[in-house]
């Protein structure tokens, strides 16, 4: 194992995080203090509550789900695709570091990332909700859990995208609507019994009925459910990432 | 000297059909200085690729210090280092840190003194904090060379390094590559430079279209191309060098010409004696032209007979 790889690869990504602290933070707290705004004061003083839950609280997993999931699919995309668009990626290739050392560089940078703004996002948060994590150790599994696992979503998308507007397109046409409605601020329970259904093939469903479980002690799907999904999802990805660096797919000739 | 590159029937076909190296063979010794000379399109940068593991081998095999570039690619990558031809840095980044990452990169624990003398041997050491968009495109190949270094190569690459560089620059460049020789480290260098090729190579190949038409010592090219021929037209052409002109370097040339070879770095290059002996022999002269062979004419006619 080169452990020195996946260190410098991490190392230097991160320092990147660093450089722009101030827009990877400032944006994230934003967006979520905008939607405690809207969802929470405004619309959410008409809904008493769900699932015995204040709505502004109940939408609190869901927020960082959002955010998390968004963060991690394009930090891992755009830290994989900017070596390949500046040409530095030479190096990568030419390295005594196989793909597994590679790929876990780039992944543990934009997890660690998009970990650090989900908490943020929750510190954030309780300046406008009142709010309590029942289960805080099964919460921070699962947000690690989803920062990892689509962390390395996004570093397929990155490998995958041939241009910029490639590289926006999945975060937004794909993993933006499926969080919109995969539950994240509404329980499924509240769709017509069809769209139920329909939801349950949205993994997203999943990962922010785990997550507000962790929370609140109810969910939409069992929990064991939830941490199958988050495997299957892991397991697909590494597949495909290792697949990728046997055939060379779009970055080997 | 053993070998420490060895290159064996490689092919590379790209997927478009495009076969851009075929069947090339190269064995590259310990801590020479092998200057590729080939026109652009030759293979130069896929055979470079191929063996630095950035492009795949079609078939063939490729050993570095001993060591299988696909099956051992670990052992042998961690002996290559490669300066690319294209500037690609990150932007944003520090000097420092960009050669700190080369150095982890390839499995080496952090050695800052390390990092230090190369960036003072590369005149880099002063701007070490700067951002490397900040710096000018020779300080950048600066960089790209600190990089390759930072992990102790024992092979270096230098894909075009002084492309584009002014003269400063490409003479303390030859410097670098002077001083690393003497650190043992073996070298490769394409170039479009054929007066590079001459300042500091050990053997000089020429590749073209995929394949490699000859690697030859320098001095020995050279001295091929310090000959000069002189041809000789007579009044009246002749069908045999004419008796009495046997102690002469001559040959028939075209059209009952003769064709005198000679050394223009020798002491005495025999012109006078030679002219005399030819009117003493009653010839008379038409015409007399004279022509040198230079490493470039060579380069050049050796890629036109293979284009042929």
């Amino acid at each position: 194992m080169n452990l020195q790889a996946v260190r410098a690869i991490y190392v230097f990504e991160m320092a990147r995080t660093f450089r722009t602290l101030l827009q990877s933070i400032v944006s994230p707290v934003l967006s979520t203090s905008l939607y405690f705004v809207v969802f929470g004061a405004a619309i959410g003083s008409r809904i008493d509550e769900v699932e015995g839950v204040s709505y502004g609280a109940f939408i609190v997993p869901g927020l960082m789900m959002l955010s998390v999931l968004q963060q991690s699919v394009s930090n891992a995309a755009f830290g994989i695709y900017f070596p390949k668009f500046i040409g530095t990626i030479y190096e990568l290739l030419s390295a005594p570091a196989s793909f597994i050392e590679i790929t876990a560089g780039y992944v543990l940078a934009a997890a660690t990332k998009s970990l650090m703004i989900g908490l943020i996002i929750l510190a954030t948060s309780f300046a406008f909700v009142d709010i309590s994590v029942q289960h805080p150790l099964w919460m921070l599994a699962f947000l690690v859990l989803t920062c990892l696992s689509f962390s390395l979503f996004g570093f397929i998308i990155g490998i995958w995208a041939q241009n910029f507007e490639q590289l926006q397109l999945v975060p937004l046409l794909i993993v933006t609507p499926l969080v919109f409605l995969g539950g994240s601020f509404y329980s499924i329970s509240m769709l017509p019994p069809a769209w139920q259904t329909v939801t349950l093939f949205n993994p997203v469903v999943y990962l922010v009925s785990g997550f507000r479980w962790s929370f609140f002690g109810a969910s939409d799907v069992p929990v064991v459910w939830s941490l199958l999904a988050i495997a299957l999802f892991t397991a697909l990805c590494v597949g495909v990432i290792a697949w990728i660096f046997r055939t060379g797919y779009r970055i080997r000739k | 000297m053993p070998d420490i590159v060895s290159i064996t029937d490689l092919t590379k076909t790209y997927g478009s059909g495009f076969q851009a190296l075929k069947s090339v063979s190269l064995d590259i010794r310990a801590g020479e200085i092998l200057a590729l000379l080939g026109p652009n399109g030759a293979g130069k940068t896929t055979l470079i690729s191929t063996v630095c593991g950035i492009t795949r081998p079609t078939s063939g095999r490729v050993t570095v210090g001993g060591h299988d570039i696909l099956d051992d690619y670990r052992a042998a990558r961690r002996l290559i280092g490669l300066v690319p031809q294209e500037i690609t840095l990150e932007p944003f980044e520090r000097v420092i840190n960009t050669v700190r990452f080369s150095r982890g990169l390839f499995g080496l624990g952090p050695d800052d003194a390390h990092v230090e003398r190369v960036l003072r041997q590369l005149s880099l050491w002063d701007k070490k904090d700067s951002k490397v968009v900040e710096l000018s495109g020779g300080m950048k190949r600066r960089v790209l060379i600190a990089k390759a270094l930072s992990h102790e190569p024992r092979v270096l690459f230098l894909d075009e390094p002084t492309a584009g560089v002014d003269v400063e620059l490409r003479k303390d460049m030859w410097r670098v590559v002077a001083d690393l020789k003497a650190d043992g480290v073996t070298i490769i260098l394409t170039t479009h430079y054929i007066e590079e090729a001459e300042a500091i190579a050990d053997r000089i190949g020429i590749i073209a279209k995929g394949e490699i038409l000859l690697v030859e010592d320098k001095a020995a090219l050279l001295k091929r191309m310090g000959q000069k021929q002189m041809v000789i037209e007579l009044q009246s052409p002749v069908n045999a060098v004419p008796d009495g002109l046997g102690d002469f370097d001559l040959d028939l040339g075209p059209e009952g010409t003769l064709v005198y070879t000679y050394d223009t770095r020798a002491n005495r290059t025999g012109i006078t004696k030679l002219l005399s002996a030819l009117s003493g022999a009653g010839l008379t002269l038409r015409d007399v032209q004279t022509r040198q062979s230079s490493l470039e004419d060579i380069f050049v006619n050796l890629v036109k007979e293979d284009a042929a």
